[in-house]
């Protein structure tokens, strides 16, 4: 049901609209606003028509109908589905970070800019990059911030015959979209048994044409690369750089560091890692962070910390409240193209989405240096409890020989040909007995895959209760499969019809005809 | 579903069909459409095409995922299946029926050196780790 079908011709607030505007009969009439009458609009836009309280129960009940991190168990593999901290969406929405205009001067704004910045050294610090840039929306923009920046490097350097981006085959489709998107042509490599890279793909893949290498690691398949050292070595050699998808990076946060291991530049999902509500919870926040070479390429804005050029005076006027001329005689302000003119520039009209690196920032304040360790430890043990139940109980792990990291893989490739049965109607039959299904059919290497990612927020019960749910439906898979085929049951939607919704595409909400408001 | 033993295949898992005028018909593989699941686009190389052999030339997208397809040997592209645009269910249905394009191949040497049904078997069994 949308809004839009709640809609009645002329319902409104008028007892709480302002009282002129309820006298003239809508909002639009009368308003003197500079433009050109040929530009005005003739017609009313096709906006719902309803009660304030029509409103509020609407997207109240929209609301219940969620299924999310704050009401059940969301292991969705690679997404990193922890629990939001509420401190931290608390303090982000103090009324003055909320209330802030963009276009308000720094002078007023060394608060959040003082945040930012700390925000971009606590990153570098962390993943051992030499800077930060904030800007990128989503885990995808900040690749393609990334992989813009490789290309900024070697056109910088003349060396512009490098055409290719490779890719292993086991990446996120972000990957090979992003290499595109920035005028590459992708190279894909295979994926040993073991799960990681193919290393004599790789050589055979590197030469004078390649631009950089692609990683995600620990990859897509749960497991850490070993020989990364050996990775680098051949794209370095080759004169590429490497980019790190930090997608994964839960698993080694505190541990190890992206910058040690070689890379060139990383992008990192706070929304992930940094556990702000994603995963239609909240918009993204793709930090990048590069090594020294890199630096000059940042995305824009960057928050820079400039000793106080008026700290003396400033002090002098004594009348200016505390902030309102820096911290501490610092002062915070955004680099612009005059400072970084070889940039890739902006990614965004204003910061990024402000809102959410403050939730971020809140967050990593909160861990510290001590509990950033923590969150990969426990990530890692509560990955591998899991994973060691599951293989007690029967269930095809895809690399039981290795350590998994953050997360792991299970195949339901047995269960379908024994019963029919895929890894889909076991998914959707988990939201019968309350969980949120994992990741399924990625990575495509591994059929009838399930990618299980717990995370460190949930406790040994609830990790117990997800095994004992999936062995309940693989014995109805054996017993009642039309229970499981026909799964959900006790949702407020049914099993939908993806083929069609992918075929037929209709996002578009169209009013009935008879009843257009002209 | 047996893979036909009249038809030719590679290791990206595409079927190949020797016509009788000197042109093969390309498809893939009951595998891959099974790997990949209900197709929901198909968009296949512009007539008159030349092709490499391995030349990324087709895209298969399924709810699941998108996939490349690949030309299996040298050639031009001499016709395309436009009912697939609308109907790339074919593709699921029966996929040694529904062929998605024509090649002219520059070598008819080339196409007798492709993998034949069994060795293709192989190819799907080593596969499944
Ligand atoms: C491995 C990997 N890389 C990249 C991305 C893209 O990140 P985002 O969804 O933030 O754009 C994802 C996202 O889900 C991912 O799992």
């Amino acid at each position: 049901m949308l809004i839009f079908e709640r809609s009645h011709p002329g319902r409104r607030n008028a007892a709480q609209a302002p009282h002129h505007a309820a006298a003239a009969g809508g909002p639009s009439t009368g308003l003197r606003t500079g433009i050109p009458a040929a530009l005005l609009r003739q017609d009313r836009p096709l906006l719902p028509e309803a009660s304030e309280m029509d409103v509020v129960r609407h997207y109240t009940r929209l609301s219940q109908k969620n299924f999310s991190i704050d009401t059940h168990f969301y292991p969705l593999g690679s997404c990193t589905m922890k629990y939001n901290p509420r401190a931290c969406n608390t303090l982000a929405m103090l009324p003055n970070f909320l209330a802030r205009h963009p276009l308000a001067p720094e002078s007023t704004g060394q608060g959040v800019l003082a945040c930012l910045y700390d925000l971009q050294e606590i990153l570098k610090d962390v993943t051992g990059m030499a800077g930060v840039s904030l800007m990128p929306m989503a885990g995808a923009q900040g690749e393609f911030a990334g992989i813009a920046m490789i290309r900024a490097y070697h056109d910088m350097r003349g060396d512009t015959a490098r055409s290719e981006i490779i890719v292993p085959d086991a990446a996120h489709g972000t990957n090979p979209a992003t290499a595109v998107m920035c005028g590459y042509t992708v190279k894909e490599i295979p994926t040993g048994a073991n799960g990681d890279v193919d290393l004599d793909a790789l050589r055979a893949a590197t030469g004078p044409q390649t631009a950089g290498l692609m990683l995600t690691n620990p990859s897509t398949l749960g497991v850490f690369e070993k020989r990364i050292t050996d990775i680098q070595k051949v794209i370095h050699d080759a004169g590429g750089l490497l980019y790190y998808d930090g997608a994964n990076l839960n698993a080694i946060l505190g541990k190890v560091k992206p910058g040690d291991m070689g890379f060139d530049v990383i992008h990192m999902n706070l929304h992930k890692t940094f556990s702000t509500p994603h995963g239609g919870g909240g918009p993204g926040a793709g930090a990048v962070g590069v090594a020294q070479r890199l630096l000059p390429f940042l995305p824009l804005p960057v928050v820079a910390k400039l000793p106080s050029p008026a700290g003396g005076e400033s002090a002098a006027r004594g009348a200016k409240p505390a902030g309102g001329e820096g911290i501490n005689n610092e002062v915070f302000r955004y680099l612009t193209e005059k400072d970084l003119p070889q940039s890739i520039g902006h990614l965004s009209a204003f910061s990024g989405n402000i809102g959410i690196l403050l939730r971020a920032y809140v967050y990593a304040r909160m861990l510290g240096a001590e509990g950033m360790h923590r969150v990969a430890e426990f990530a890692t043990l509560n990955a591998n409890y899991l994973m060691a139940e599951l293989y007690k109980a029967g269930f095809t792990v895809a690399f039981p020989q290795r350590r998994a990291s953050h997360e792991f893989i299970i195949s339901m490739k047995p269960l379908k040909d024994a019963t029919g049965i895929s890894a889909m109607d076991v998914a959707k039959r988990l939201l019968d007995k309350g969980y949120h299904p994992p990741t399924t059919y990625f990575p495509m290497l591994v059929p009838e895959c399930l990618l299980i990612e717990p995370t460190e927020t949930e406790s040994k019960e609830t990790l117990d209760g997800f095994v004992a749910a999936l062995k309940e439906i693989r014995d109805e898979a054996h017993a009642t499969p039309e229970l499981v085929k026909g799964a959900p049951h006790t949702m407020p939607v049914r099993r939908l019809d993806d083929v069609k919704a992918a075929r037929e595409l209709d996002l578009t909400w169209k009013t009935p005809t008879s009843t257009a408001p002209v | 579903m047996s893979n036909p033993a009249n038809l030719k295949y590679t290791a990206s898992h595409e079927w190949i069909r020797s016509e009788a005028d000197g042109t093969i018909s390309i498809g893939i593989t009951q595998h891959a459409q099974e790997l990949l699941g209900d197709m929901v686009f198909v968009e296949n190389p512009a007539v008159g095409r030349k092709l490499k052999a391995k030349e990324e030339c087709a895209v298969v997208e399924s709810v699941k995922a998108a996939a490349d397809v690949y030309a299996p040997v040298a050639g031009e592209v001499t016709a395309v299946n436009s009912e697939l645009d609308s109907a790339p269910e074919k593709i699921n249905a029966d996929p040694y029926a529904a062929w998605m394009f024509k090649m002219k191949p520059a070598s008819a040497a080339d196409v007798a050196a492709l993998m034949d049904a069994a060795a293709y078997q192989a190819v799907v069994d080593s596969e499944a780790h």
